[in-house]
């Protein structure tokens, strides 16, 4: 699929801190054996937005999301999920914030050893208090949303590259939660599979308005959610008029070398001088 | 990769080498007690627990019968060979005994197991780092230590105890046939002098050591899985050296429990 051009709408209004945003990052540093991947970086998605974030591999992209999930913790800086300061969490307290925001790994991260059922079942069987059949009504109806409800019984090494990312949507939705995380959803599969997956993300964000960090290295993928709207009565994915803007907030973060390059919407990035940045999205 | 980086020998400090040791051994020491502290925290995870019990200890049962058989008849033949230079062969099944159910049952049920459950483990949890597994169940607010190592120690502590009686009873039956077969002793003097040898201390100690290595083995195995760096390349390394350190740590800590244990039993 060819690339789509950025729309050129009015500017969002990004940029200020507030106690809107559902993350937020303040001049957050982290280094691996010495080796710094992330340098001072801030940024916020404000509720309700959808951001996406790109960047070369290596890049620290998926550091972003581990760190916003508490996964990993800041060597320096602060970052506030749902309103609280994750910082200096223990692993006990992030329990119960990791319970509103739903990641969707790499490479789908799904438990090999059990059946689609159980992977998508997962969260609430841990809970322990949902019934056996509010379990099985739910799990139905998140393989439903993701239209994988006849893999129900099958253990993910029969499942497609691409089924698997569906389940893994599945497992993150299961919970409705407040944030979701995509790293890399579309990374290593066919473009066919790519936007069965895009849809799929264009349809979560316009359903439920589910604020949402997309991090990717294909800018194809950012840009079709940019200019498309999930249609509820055709059930499909659709181009959104020229000019208009999508009923979901839309934004763009670009790392290099671990810092910000660029943080705005696709206006902003559509007029951006940086040489770096238009040869990055021509 | 360059041809070069096949030579290429990182050189460490021997300050920095002894900064890495020291850190892993409290990341273990962390690792073994948080996997008791969760014994005390909901959710206990008791099919997880009987789901490991079956692979460990039925898993384990016939190579750990199989190897105390054949030591306990080696020992008799061995101790037979030293025994009739002073006329004393009837006595054969009071060392078969004393050596199996005191110090060879634990230790080969220990090693038996370790070499096969301490590998298994680190390898299935270092694949399950390396696909993320680990971080998806974290990201799903479960404790994998909780889910993970827990059951498994308690699974490999409580069936090793069991197989710890099970080989023993394998052992002495091993040396009775050496013994009634081989050296025409007879069959009821052996297990009247092998029964009657025994004592409190020799059976306390005997089955005091399983626990122990139960939990060597269990600790270090969950411990280099959920250490592994490096992909598939490092999962291969973790199950390695959770083999080896898990075998060397049973050998090594059975001289200070017996030692401990003599002194506090007065034998």
């Amino acid at each position: 699929m060819a690339t789509p051009s950025l729309p050129a709408e009015a500017p969002l209004a990004t940029g200020q801190s507030g106690a809107n945003d559902v993350i937020a990052f303040e001049d957050v540093s982290i280094a691996f054996e010495d080796k710094a991947v992330l340098e001072g970086i801030s940024f916020r998605l404000p509720r309700g937005e959808t951001k996406a974030l790109f960047g070369v591999a290596g890049s620290g992209k998926s550091t972003v999301l581990k760190l916003a999930l508490g996964l990993l913790k800041p060597d320096s800086g602060r970052i506030r999920v749902l309103g609280q300061d994750i910082s200096g969490m223990s692993e006990e307290e992030l329990f119960e914030l990791r319970s509103k925001v739903g990641i969707v790994f790499q490479e789908s991260a799904l438990f090999d050893s059990l059946t689609v059922r159980e992977n998508v079942a997962f969260r609430l069987t841990e809970e322990g208090d949902i019934s056996e059949d509010e379990i099985e009504k739910r799990v139905r109806e998140a393989l439903s949303f993701v239209e994988l409800k006849h893999t129900v019984d099958l253990y993910p090494a029969e499942l497609s590259g691409g089924m698997r990312r569906r389940v893994a949507i599945a497992r993150a939705i299961i919970t409705q939660p407040e944030v979701l995380l995509y790293d890399s959803p579309t990374g290593g599969l066919d473009p066919v599979t790519s936007t069965t997956i895009v849809e799929l993300l264009v349809k979560q964000r316009d359903v439920s308005k589910t604020s949402s960090l997309l991090v990717t290295h294909r800018l194809q993928d950012a840009f079709i959610m940019a200019t498309h709207y999930f249609d509820r009565q055709t059930n499909q994915m659709q181009l959104l008029p020229k000019g208009a803007r999508g009923e979901v907030p839309m934004s763009f973060l670009i790392l290099r070398d671990g810092k910000i390059l660029f943080d705005g919407d696709a206006h902003q990035l559509a007029q951006t001088r940086d040489e770096y940045i238009r040869e990055y999205i021509s | 990769m360059a041809e070069d980086d096949f030579l290429t020998i990182e050189l460490v400090s021997p300050l920095e080498f002894a900064k890495k040791k020291i850190a892993s051994l409290q990341e273990y020491s962390l690792l073994a007690a948080q996997s008791v502290a969760n014994l005390f925290r909901r959710p206990l995870y008791v099919a997880d627990t009987v789901q490991q019990a079956d692979l460990i200890g039925f898993g384990s049962l016939p190579i750990v019968l199989a190897s105390v058989f054949f030591t306990g008849a080696a020992l008799a033949l061995n101790s037979a060979t030293t025994l009739s230079r002073f006329g004393a062969e009837t006595v054969v099944g009071q060392l078969v005994s004393v050596g199996i159910v005191r110090e060879l049952g634990p230790v080969l049920a220990g090693l038996v197991v370790a070499g096969r459950n301490a590998s298994g483990m680190a390898s299935e949890l270092g694949s399950m780092i390396v696909t993320e597994q680990i971080d998806a169940m974290r990201a799903l607010g479960t404790d994998p230590t909780k889910k993970l190592v827990t059951p498994r120690v308690v699974a490999t502590v409580v069936m090793l105890f069991f197989l710890t009686i099970l080989g023993d009873f394998m052992g002495l039956l091993g040396g009775s046939f050496v013994a009634s077969l081989l050296l025409g002793l007879d069959s009821h003097e052996y297990w009247s002098n092998a029964w009657q040898t025994l004592v409190y201390s020799d059976v306390f100690m005997g089955l005091s050591k399983p626990l122990v290595f139960g939990f060597i083995v269990a600790t270090v195995g969950c411990y280099y899985g959920l250490s592994t760096k490096g992909g598939t390349q490092g999962v291969g390394r973790s199950t390695t050296e959770a083999v080896v350190a898990a075998m060397i740590l049973i050998i090594v800590v059975d001289v200070f429990v017996t030692r401990f244990l003599m002194v506090v039993l007065g034998s």
